[in-house]
């Protein structure tokens, strides 16, 4: 399992660096977008992976998984989130007033 | 109230800025008054904070009342509070020159100013490595729409290039941020110091990985070389009060690489000690290098100041990356001199480009401008703090930055390059102060009457009072930094203050 989310991390940055390294917004957004779901599932990951054990500690529960990371995942994601939905509101606008959805306005 | 005190610089612009927007809809005039009184009062905080850890106290206030580690702390030494009230006092006169209309020439200048002040302050009052992430995010978003503030093409463009190099950045921060956590188990910036000194040999590599990515992150954000290309078109493109806030950005960065640097990775990081000494130096002396070359190449007069705000970066990071208790008193001493002068700048360079028609700020020789006495006077004192001549602050920072690098390894090449860059400098603001008052032709129109033009230029004024108050005050500011850099070299001191006991 261990390989697996590592694989996946790593395909989803090394496509988030070329799209992001695109000329165009769309491609940018995108490529901004798979970074932050690799880094997301990065952060997840540092709890270490655990099956089917509760994040609190109870008298039942023999063992448990780390807390921190899912709160720290989501405060990521929402910031990712709202990040991501004004780089789309800003693209918009540039390719209203510089006619050209180049990320330098060049055709 | 004591108590508190931590905390209210944070929450003061949160709330303004919570009803600032709330009054949207009220007379301007009225949203003028408060954004200025809170302001005003987040300067008497910053005040405040000052005294009270002047004699070394560090404040701790553990949000709710969550003991360390465990709970996010905020944290108030004399380095926080020294930055504090530098941002305070440049906000101040940024937002003074915002009231001649460029507020509203946009919506939600106020609020995002606030906010922005709130970020700034939450950035460097916090103890907790994801906490400063957080911060960073909330100034971020605070500066894009204040960077993108009364539109426009070039704007937008300038935007577009800045969001997304700072998203980048953001993600490669969280890299660093789950490695460290991954790896130490925590994130509290004074437990991080403690469980780093005790690093298994296994994961020293992983450690020092994290540690180079937070390093690159901050980098970016205080505009080192190679990762400096962002800031000039930013800068040059945003209004100008904005532009003036913003010189406080890069000393965000610069702030977390001396925060980081000293606590975490100092002298008592056992195996990872010494991360960033071979790489701040090197890369401080060339973006030196690189901004006065810049500044010397600009053809335009606000591009010129942003690159002074880069050079002004390197010897800031010079100043650090000596790594001794000189070296960081002078660098601290500077950090202010270069802020309020940097941000005059970009005043006056807007006050001369609204005089200027079709030019604007475009380093030709154009007409005589109206009230070219009182601007080319300006113009003149904050060449002079720029590039460090005496009698002005300025002269007094590269004065200790040049002295602190008398017994290092690298004498030869700090001086050289702080030198010729000094030299640099005064070369690019003499050509552009002649270009612009001496080469001029025609007469002088008819001046505005003389009460306007001081009305205008009075915030420019202002932050030259504070340049000269810091060379009057120069005795009790010097010990103050020197006070603080022998507080940053002891890092338990700040790890007692959080973590108590051990």
């Amino acid at each position: 399992m261990e390989a697996l989310l590592a694989l996946v991390i790593g395909v989803l940055t090394a496509c988030g660096v070329y799209l992001a390294l695109r000329g165009r917004t769309f491609p940018v957004v995108l490529g901004l977008t798979l970074l932050s779901y690799a880094v997301n599932l990065f952060l997840f990951a540092m709890g270490r992976l655990a099956i089917g054990r509760p994040p609190i500690i109870t008298e039942a529960a023999g063992a448990y998984t780390d807390p921190l990371p899912q709160a720290l995942v989501l405060t990521a994601i929402v910031i990712g989130f709202a990040m991501t939905a004004f780089v789309i509101m800003l693209a918009l606008k540039a390719r209203a007033e510089l006619g050209s959805d180049h990320v330098d306005g060049r055709e | 109230m004591n108590a508190h005190l931590a905390i209210a610089p944070v929450l003061l612009p949160l709330l303004a800025g919570i009803v600032l927007l709330l009054m949207r809809h009220v007379d301007i005039r009225v949203r003028r008054v408060l954004s200025v009184a809170a302001v005003v009062m987040e300067i008497g905080l910053g005040l405040a904070l000052l005294t009270a850890v002047a004699d070394g106290d560090i404040l701790v206030y553990a949000l709710g009342d969550w003991p360390a580690p465990y709970g996010i702390v905020l944290v108030a030494d004399r380095l926080s509070a020294w930055l504090l009230l530098t941002t305070a006092l440049l906000a101040l006169f940024a937002l003074l020159y915002a009231l001649r209309g460029i507020d509203v020439s946009g919506r939600h200048f106020h609020v995002l100013f606030q906010l922005q002040l709130f970020g700034l302050a939450g950035a460097f009052l916090t103890g907790d490595l994801f906490n400063l992430f957080v911060f960073f995010e909330v100034l971020l978003l605070a500066s894009y729409g204040l960077l993108l503030h009364g539109g426009g093409r070039l704007r937008t463009r300038a935007g577009l290039h800045y969001v997304v190099l700072n998203l980048a950045g953001s993600t490669l921060f969280l890299f660093a941020v789950g490695t460290l956590y991954g790896v130490l188990g925590t994130l509290n910036m004074a437990d991080l110091a403690r469980q780093v000194a005790a690093t298994p040999a296994e994961n020293v590599p992983l450690v020092r990985a994290a540690g180079l990515l937070l390093f690159g992150v901050f980098a970016l954000k205080a505009a080192l070389l190679p990762l400096h290309l962002w800031l000039p078109a930013a800068y040059a493109q945003a209004s100008a009060p904005v532009a003036a806030l913003f010189v406080i950005m890069t000393k965000v960065g610069a702030y977390s690489i001396l925060r980081v640097d000293s606590l975490i990775f100092g002298a008592g990081a056992g195996p990872v000690a010494g991360l960033l000494a071979p790489w701040l130096l090197p890369l401080a002396l060339a973006t030196l290098a690189i901004g006065a070359l810049g500044a010397v190449a600009s053809r335009h007069l606000r591009v010129q100041v942003a690159y002074l705000v880069v050079a002004s970066a390197g010897s800031l990071l010079t100043a650090f990356g000596l790594a001794s208790a000189e070296g960081i008193a002078a660098g601290l001493y500077y950090l202010p001199h270069t802020t309020f002068a940097a941000a005059a700048a970009f005043l006056i360079a807007d006050a001369i480009a609204a005089r200027r028609g079709e030019l604007a700020d475009r380093l030709d020789p154009g007409p005589t401008l109206p009230g070219n006495r009182v601007l080319g006077g300006l113009f003149f004192v904050i060449a002079v703090a720029i590039v460090g001549l005496p009698p002005l602050s300025g002269f007094l920072g590269k004065f200790l930055l040049l002295r602190a690098a008398l017994d290092h390894a690298w004498l030869a090449g700090v001086m050289a390059t702080v030198l010729v860059a000094g030299l640099l400098t005064l070369i690019a603001l003499a050509r552009s102060g002649s270009l612009l008052f001496y080469r001029s032709h025609g007469h002088a129109p008819a001046s505005p009457a003389a009460g306007a033009l001081l009305a205008e230029l009075a915030p420019v004024a202002g932050l030259l009072l504070l340049v000269g108050a810091l060379t009057v005050a120069a005795g009790p500011a010097a010990a103050y930094v020197e006070a603080t850099a022998s507080q940053l070299l002891q890092p338990y001191q700040y790890i007692h203050a959080v973590l108590g006991g051990g």
